[in-house]
C-alpha cells in the first residue's frame, strides 16, 4: 500500500535522478561543463556518497563516527590495487566489491568492540581506529607506503560517479525507512527505551555502521580511480572531519541538507581556488559563521520533499476554493 | 637498564608537554563537554609568541614563557567569546564544528600572515648535558619537566583551594544548580579557557626550546595525542590528564625504542581503545550510571 501511495514522489526523484544525468550530459557535450566543472561536480558526488552514509551513522543511528576516511581508505587501496595490476572494467567493479568486503570486515572488527562507548568517547575510538588503518596502509609494501600509488587506470569517469552516488543514496534512504531504520531511529532518540521495547540495539546500532562503512569504501573506490593519485595521507584525520563538516553543516539527520551542503562546499571550494593561501582562511571563517548563527545546519532535521511540494500545493488549492 | 632509563627520561619530558595540553583539553571539556580541537593551535600561537618575543624583543626565557602564558590565555578567552559562547545552547555537535573551524582559521591565518615554512626556535637556553650514571639528561629536559610540575602543582591549587577553582568545579558538575547559587557562569567558563590556554602556551614554548624548530601546523599531531591522553586519564579529570599525559610520552618514546617508530602513533590509538573497552570513562574517569 505505501509503495501504491508514494509511487508519484518516487517518480519525481527518478525523473530528476535521469533529467540531472541528462542536463549534465548534454552541458559536457555542448562544451558549457568544461574539465575543472567537472572535476568540481566529480567532487561534489564523491562527497555526497560520503556524507550520505556517514549522515546514517550520525545522524539517523546516533552514533558518533569519525572514522569514515579509515574505511574510504580501504575502498581505495582496494581498488587501487586491484586495477593497478589488471587495468579492466570488470576488475574495477570488481574491486569496488572487494572494497566493499574488506570494509565490511573492518568496520565488523571496528564496531563490534566499540560501538558500546557512547558520545565522544565512540568518536575519539573510531578517530584511533581509522589511524590505526591508515599508519597500516602507510607500512604495507603492496600499498607502496607513505609514498602513495600513481597511475591508476581512470574507469570512474563522471556517469559512473553519478550513477554510485545514485545508487548507495537509494540504499541509504531505503535502510532508513525500512523496519531496521526505524529501529536506529529508535536507539537514537533512547537507546533504554527501545532496548525495553524488544530492540536489539546493538545490531541496529552495528547494521548502520557497517552500512556507513561500505558507501564510504564506494567513496574510496571512486576518488582512487577518478584522481589516478592516492596516499595514505589523503585519509588521514582532516577528511573524516571534512565529511563530519558536510553532514553537520547540511543538516544532522537530513540526507537532502547533505546534497546541498556537499554542492555548497564544492562550489565554494571551487571559487575560492583563485584565492590561494587565503582560501582555507575564508572557508575556516564562513564555517564559524554559518555554525553561529545556523547551529542546526542549513536543513536542521527537515528534507527537501515532493510529498510536501504537492501537499503545500493541494492546500492552496483548497484554501483558494 | 641505562637504556630504559635514558628513554623513561625522554618519556617523561614529552609526556609532561603532553600532560600540560590535555589539562587544557580536560578542564574545557569538564565544564563545557566540548572538544576544543583548537587547543592544540593555542599552543602552536605560544610557541610562535615565543619565537618572536625572543628574536626581536630579547626577551629571556622566563619572560618568554609567562607572556606567552598570558598572550595565549587571553586568546583563549577571545576564542571562547566570539566562537563558543553563542553556541552554548547548540547541539553540541555544532560547536564540535565550531572549535573545527576555530583550528583552521587559527593554522591558516598564521601560515598566510608568517609563512608555512618551519623556523628554528632560538636556543636561548644554552643545552647542557649531564650524564647521570651512564643516563644522559639535559638541562632543557630538567627545565621542562620541573616547569610542567610546576605549572600542575599551581593548577591543582588554583582548582581546590581558590574560590575561583571552587566555581569551576561547581559549574563542571551542574551549570544550573551552580548559576542558581550566584556562581557567574559566563565569567568562570572564560576563567578555565584562560587556565587551559596559558597552560599549552606554556607547553608551546617549552617545545620549541625541546624541538628546535617550529610551524603553524605543529598543534594538530600534539594536539590530538593531547586529547587521547585526557581521554586515556578519565576525561574531566585533572589528575587523569597529567597521568595520561605521562602515559602517552612513555608509550611512544617505549615504542620508538624498539624500532617501531613507523608504528608509534598506532599503538597510542591502540592502547586508546583497550583502556576505553575495559575503563569505558578513563582511568580516573567517574562511571556515571544511567537512570530511566
Amino acid at each position: 500500500m505505501i509503495l501504491k501511495a508514494n509511487w508519484k514522489y518516487n517518480l519525481c526523484w527518478l525523473i530528476l535522478m535521469v533529467a540531472g544525468f541528462y542536463l549534465m550530459n548534454t552541458l559536457i557535450l555542448v562544451g558549457v561543463i568544461n574539465s575543472f566543472l567537472e572535476n568540481m561536480m566529480v567532487t561534489i558526488g564523491i562527497n555526497i556518497i560520503l556524507a550520505v552514509g556517514l549522515n546514517l551513522v550520525i545522524g539517523f543511528a546516533g552514533q558518533f563516527s569519525l572514522g569514515h576516511a579509515g574505511f574510504m581508505a580501504v575502498g581505495a587501496y582496494a581498488t587501487a590495487i586491484i586495477i593497478s595490476k589488471t587495468p579492466t572494467a570488470g576488475a574495477f567493479y570488481g574491486s569496488i566489491i572487494v572494497g566493499v568486503i574488506v570494509a565490511i570486515v573492518a568496520a565488523l572488527v571496528v564496531g563490534i568492540p566499540t560501538l558500546r562507548l557512547r558520545g565522544d568517547y565512540l568518536a575519539i575510538a573510531t578517530m584511533g581506529a581509522a589511524e590505526i588503518i591508515r599508519i597500516i596502509i602507510n607500512n604495507l609494501k603492496i600499498t607502496n607506503g607513505p609514498s602513495g600509488m600513481f597511475n591508476i587506470p581512470q574507469f570512474a569517469t563522471w556517469p559512473v560517479i553519478y550513477i554510485m552516488a545514485c545508487v548507495t543514496t537509494l540504499i541509504i534512504v531505503n535502510f532508513i525507512h525500512s523496519r531496521g531504520g526505524r529501529a536506529a531511529l529508535a536507539v537514537r532518540e533512547d537507546e533504554i527505551a527501545a532496548d525495553s521495547m524488544g530492540i536489539n540495539v546493538f545490531k541496529w546500532k552495528l547494521a548502520a555502521f557497517v552500512l556507513g562503512a561500505a558507501t564510504a569504501a564506494v567513496a574510496g573506490s571512486m576518488q582512487a580511480s577518478y584522481l589516478q593519485t592516492i596516499a595514505p595521507s589523503n585519509f588521514n584525520i582532516m577528511e573524516s572531519i571534512a565529511i563530519l563538516i558536510i553532514v553537520v553543516l547540511g543538516g544532522v539527520g537530513s540526507i537532502t541538507g547533505s546534497f546541498v551542503a556537499a554542492g555548497i562546499l564544492g562550489v565554494v571550494d571551487a571559487a575560492l581556488q583563485s584565492f590561494g593561501a587565503l582560501r582555507m582562511v575564508i572557508y575556516a571563517l564562513v564555517l564559524i559563521l554559518i555554525m553561529i548563527f545556523k547551529p542546526s545546519g542549513i536543513m536542521g532535521a527537515t528534507e527537501l520533499s515532493f510529498k510536501r511540494l504537492f501537499n503545500r500545493k493541494n492546500k492552496k488549492q483548497e484554501s483558494g476554493c | 637498564m641505562t637504556t630504559l632509563f635514558q628513554q623513561l627520561i625522554n618519556g617523561l619530558s614529552l609526556g609532561s608537554i603532553y600532560a600540560l595540553l590535555a589539562l587544557g583539553y580536560t578542564m574545557v571539556y569538564g565544564i563545557i563537554k566540548l572538544i576544543n580541537f583548537a587547543h592544540g593551535d593555542i599552543y602552536m600561537l605560544g610557541a610562535f609568541w615565543g619565537y618572536y618575543t625572543i628574536n626581536y624583543w630579547h626577551f629571556n626565557f622566563i619572560f618568554a614563557l609567562l607572556s606567552a602564558m598570558v598572550v595565549c590565555a587571553a586568546s583563549g578567552v577571545i576564542i571562547e567569546y566570539f566562537a563558543y559562547r553563542p553556541l552554548r545552547h547548540a547541539p553540541r555537535i555544532t560547536a564540535l564544528i565550531t572549535a573545527i573551524g576555530v583550528s583552521y582559521f587559527l593554522e591558516n591565518g598564521m601560515s598566510y600572515l608568517y609563512g608555512a615554512d618551519t623556523r628554528d626556535f632560538p636556543q636561548v637556553i644554552k643545552q647542557v648535558n649531564y650524564s647521570l650514571w651512564g643516563v644522559r639528561v639535559s638541562n632543557i629536559q630538567i627545565l621542562i619537566l620541573a616547569t610542567a610540575c610546576l605549572l600542575m602543582i599551581l593548577l591543582q591549587l588554583i582548582i581546590k583551594k581558590t574560590k575561583m577553582g571552587r566555581a569551576m568545579r561547581a559549574v563542571s558538575v551542574d551549570p544550573d544548580a551552580a548559576e542558581l547559587v550566584g556562581i557567574n557562569i559566563n565569567q568562570t567558563i572564560s576563567f578555565t579557557f584562560a587556565l587551559g590556554s596559558s597552560m599549552a602556551g606554556a607547553a608551546g614554548v617549552l617545545i620549541g626550546l625541546y624541538y628546535n624548530s617550529i610551524d603553524p601546523l605543529m598543534g594538530m599531531t600534539p594536539g590530538i595525542k593531547a586529547f587521547v591522553a585526557a581521554v586515556v586519564g578519565g576525561i574531566g579529570s585533572v589528575p587523569g590528564a597529567s597521568l595520561g599525559g605521562f602515559l602517552i610520552g612513555l608509550l611512544e618514546t617505549a615504542v620508538q625504542s624498539v624500532g617501531l617508530s613507523a608504528y608509534k602513533d598506532a599503538a597510542v590509538y591502540l592502547v586508546l581503545i583497550i583502556i576505553l573497552l575495559v575503563l569505558p570513562s578513563g582511568i580516573f574517569g567517574k562511571n556515571v550510571k544511567e537512570k530511566v
